[in-house]
């Protein structure tokens, strides 16, 4: 049997778990995958989160993907990371930069086992801050400054691909190689708030076109998460990677408030296995749940399994057809052989999508009543339900 | 300290003590087990119990072909075996140990 069949029945334990610390945010940016803004009250206490890099240990998870929202605004970020570190669990973690000052960027460039990876959407201001919000561009930039100048080495910076950066592949590049950096390209998915500009962010088929050619010349230098395994039916090269959907096999997503997902770009009840406060913890959840246990069955390719480049695309992305409104056996919408055109002109007007059942954005979007504290309580008293960003930090 | 491994670079030599990196862990899993660096952050695999086996007797035994062995690999295979365990020396999973520190 060959690993990637082993890997598609499932690990004993996951390879890559992304663990988002806090739904609070700096930010508000219009693509966020987890609709980040307000901290959640129900968010894991740093007993609970120091409880689960013990149980990461006794499992042998070798690091986690830390994330948020903005992880370092939670104020026991540093010492969750000293903590996990303590505890053979490696953390990478994912920053749009606001806590990495010059002396933090030292602190972490003499510790081992702790990668940073700084997020950017354009390799300009004005590219990023279209879609980041303003300032965040020099923000991001800045971290990067401190981090090299602190002679840490080999950071990532990670880059969403949209429309309006495909053509900026090389800019980003050279701003990886100016900072010693290492670049991370990851799929635009239509996830949390994703869902809403996925039409007028996604790439053109000619652009999908563009990633793969500039992946292929670019070979492993550059990292990919994996994501862009669609891309695969393009050309008779396969892309760098396992070419397979890890959801529940290899990969998994802690919530903030420990809910544990199949998947980072997949927080919707039909992808919860439950959460990490019940009985049994993280590993009940992964080794058991019925979600987790279905997702590590055979499956089926659906209408796609008549289709030559099957066995290159598997089919894409789950999140990516489920929150598209696509049957999860049938072609991602970016098939790049146009499969799903068809099926995307059925769901049409938008009243068959799924609907994210777990908005933090701070303008509560897509909520008619805004539950909950109120969000702009200046200078009111720190609390357990007071959901701002700035919470415990004013 | 036994799991101390030396940092230069020398020619695979199945005659010397050899022993997993220090910075580096396995995960036991049915196919044989995740391998992960802490140092470089860089993960792979043992594709087969048996090479685990092996890896793992490393350390206690006085030299690689005592290791091949220990674990019970046929000598037909030990060929095969050593190839890889050369390739893992080469990537630095496993490194020679100083032969002072066996007891």
């Amino acid at each position: 049997m060959k690993l990637v069949d082993h890997f598609e029945q499932g690990l004993d334990a996951p390879i890559c778990l992304t663990w988002e610390l806090t739904y609070a945010c700096n930010l508000a940016c219009e693509h966020c995958l987890s609709s980040s803004g307000r901290r959640d009250p129900r968010e894991l206490s740093t007993a609970e989160a120091k409880a689960v890099i013990d149980e990461l240990q006794r499992m042998q998870v070798f690091y986690v993907n830390i994330g948020g929202g903005e992880p370092t605004v939670r104020q026991d970020f540093w010492e969750l990371l000293d903590y996990a570190i303590a505890h053979q669990v490696g953390v990478k973690f994912s920053t749009n930069g606001v806590r990495i000052t010059p002396e933090r960027a030292r602190q972490l460039a003499a510790t081992d086992y702790v990668d940073v990876q700084i997020s950017i959407d354009g390799a300009t201001a004005e590219v990023n801050d279209a879609v980041r919000g303003p300032g965040s561009f020099a923000m991001a930039y800045r971290a990067m400054e401190n981090l090299a100048e602190a002679g840490f080495e080999n950071f990532k910076i990670s880059v969403v691909m949209t429309r309006h950066n495909v053509g900026q592949l090389d800019e980003f590049k050279a701003i990886a190689d100016k900072f010693g950096a290492q670049l991370r390209i990851t799929r635009l998915r239509p996830s949390g708030r994703g869902a809403d500009v996925w039409n007028d962010l996604h790439p053109t088929t000619d652009q999908q076109l563009q990633i793969y050619d500039w992946l292929i010349a670019n070979g492993e230098q550059v990292l990919t998460g994996d994501s862009f395994f669609h891309l695969n039916a393009l050309g008779s090269t396969p892309l760098a990677g396992l070419n397979l959907c890890g959801a529940g096999r290899v990969v998994c997503l802690i919530d903030p408030v420990g809910d544990v997902y199949a998947c980072p770009f997949a927080i919707h009840d039909q992808f919860l296995g439950g959460n990490i406060r019940d009985a049994g913890g993280f590993e009940t959840v992964w080794r058991t749940s019925e979600l987790f246990t279905s997702l590590r069955q055979p499956q089926s390719g659906g209408a796609c399994t008549s289709c030559s480049a099957f066995d290159a695309c598997k089919g894409g992305c789950m999140a990516a057809k489920f929150f598209t409104g696509l049957p999860l056996d049938g072609p991602d919408p970016e098939c790049v052989k146009g499969n799903a055109e068809s099926a995307l002109a059925l769901v049409g007007s938008g009243g068959a999508l799924p609907q994210p059942d777990k908005d933090h954005s701070r303008t509560g979007r897509t909520r008619p009543v805004v539950l909950g504290m109120p969000t702009l309580a200046v200078g009111a008293p720190d609390r357990a339900c007071d959901t701002s960003p700035l919470a415990g930090l004013r | 300290m036994a799991c101390a491994v030396s940092t230069e670079a020398a020619p695979f030599d199945p005659a010397r003590p050899y022993a997993l990196a220090g910075s580096v862990s396995l995960r036991p899993e049915q196919f044989g087990a995740l391998v992960y660096d802490f140092s470089t952050r860089r993960l792979s695999f043992l594709k087969s119990p048996l090479l685990v086996s092996v890896v793992r007797e490393l350390a206690q035994q006085p030299d690689v072909t005592a290791a091949l062995a220990a674990a019970g690999v046929p000598g037909a295979e030990h060929d095969r075996y050593l190839r890889a365990l050369a390739g893992l020396a080469e990537t630095g999973t496993i490194g020679p140990r100083a032969e002072e520190e066996q007891s």
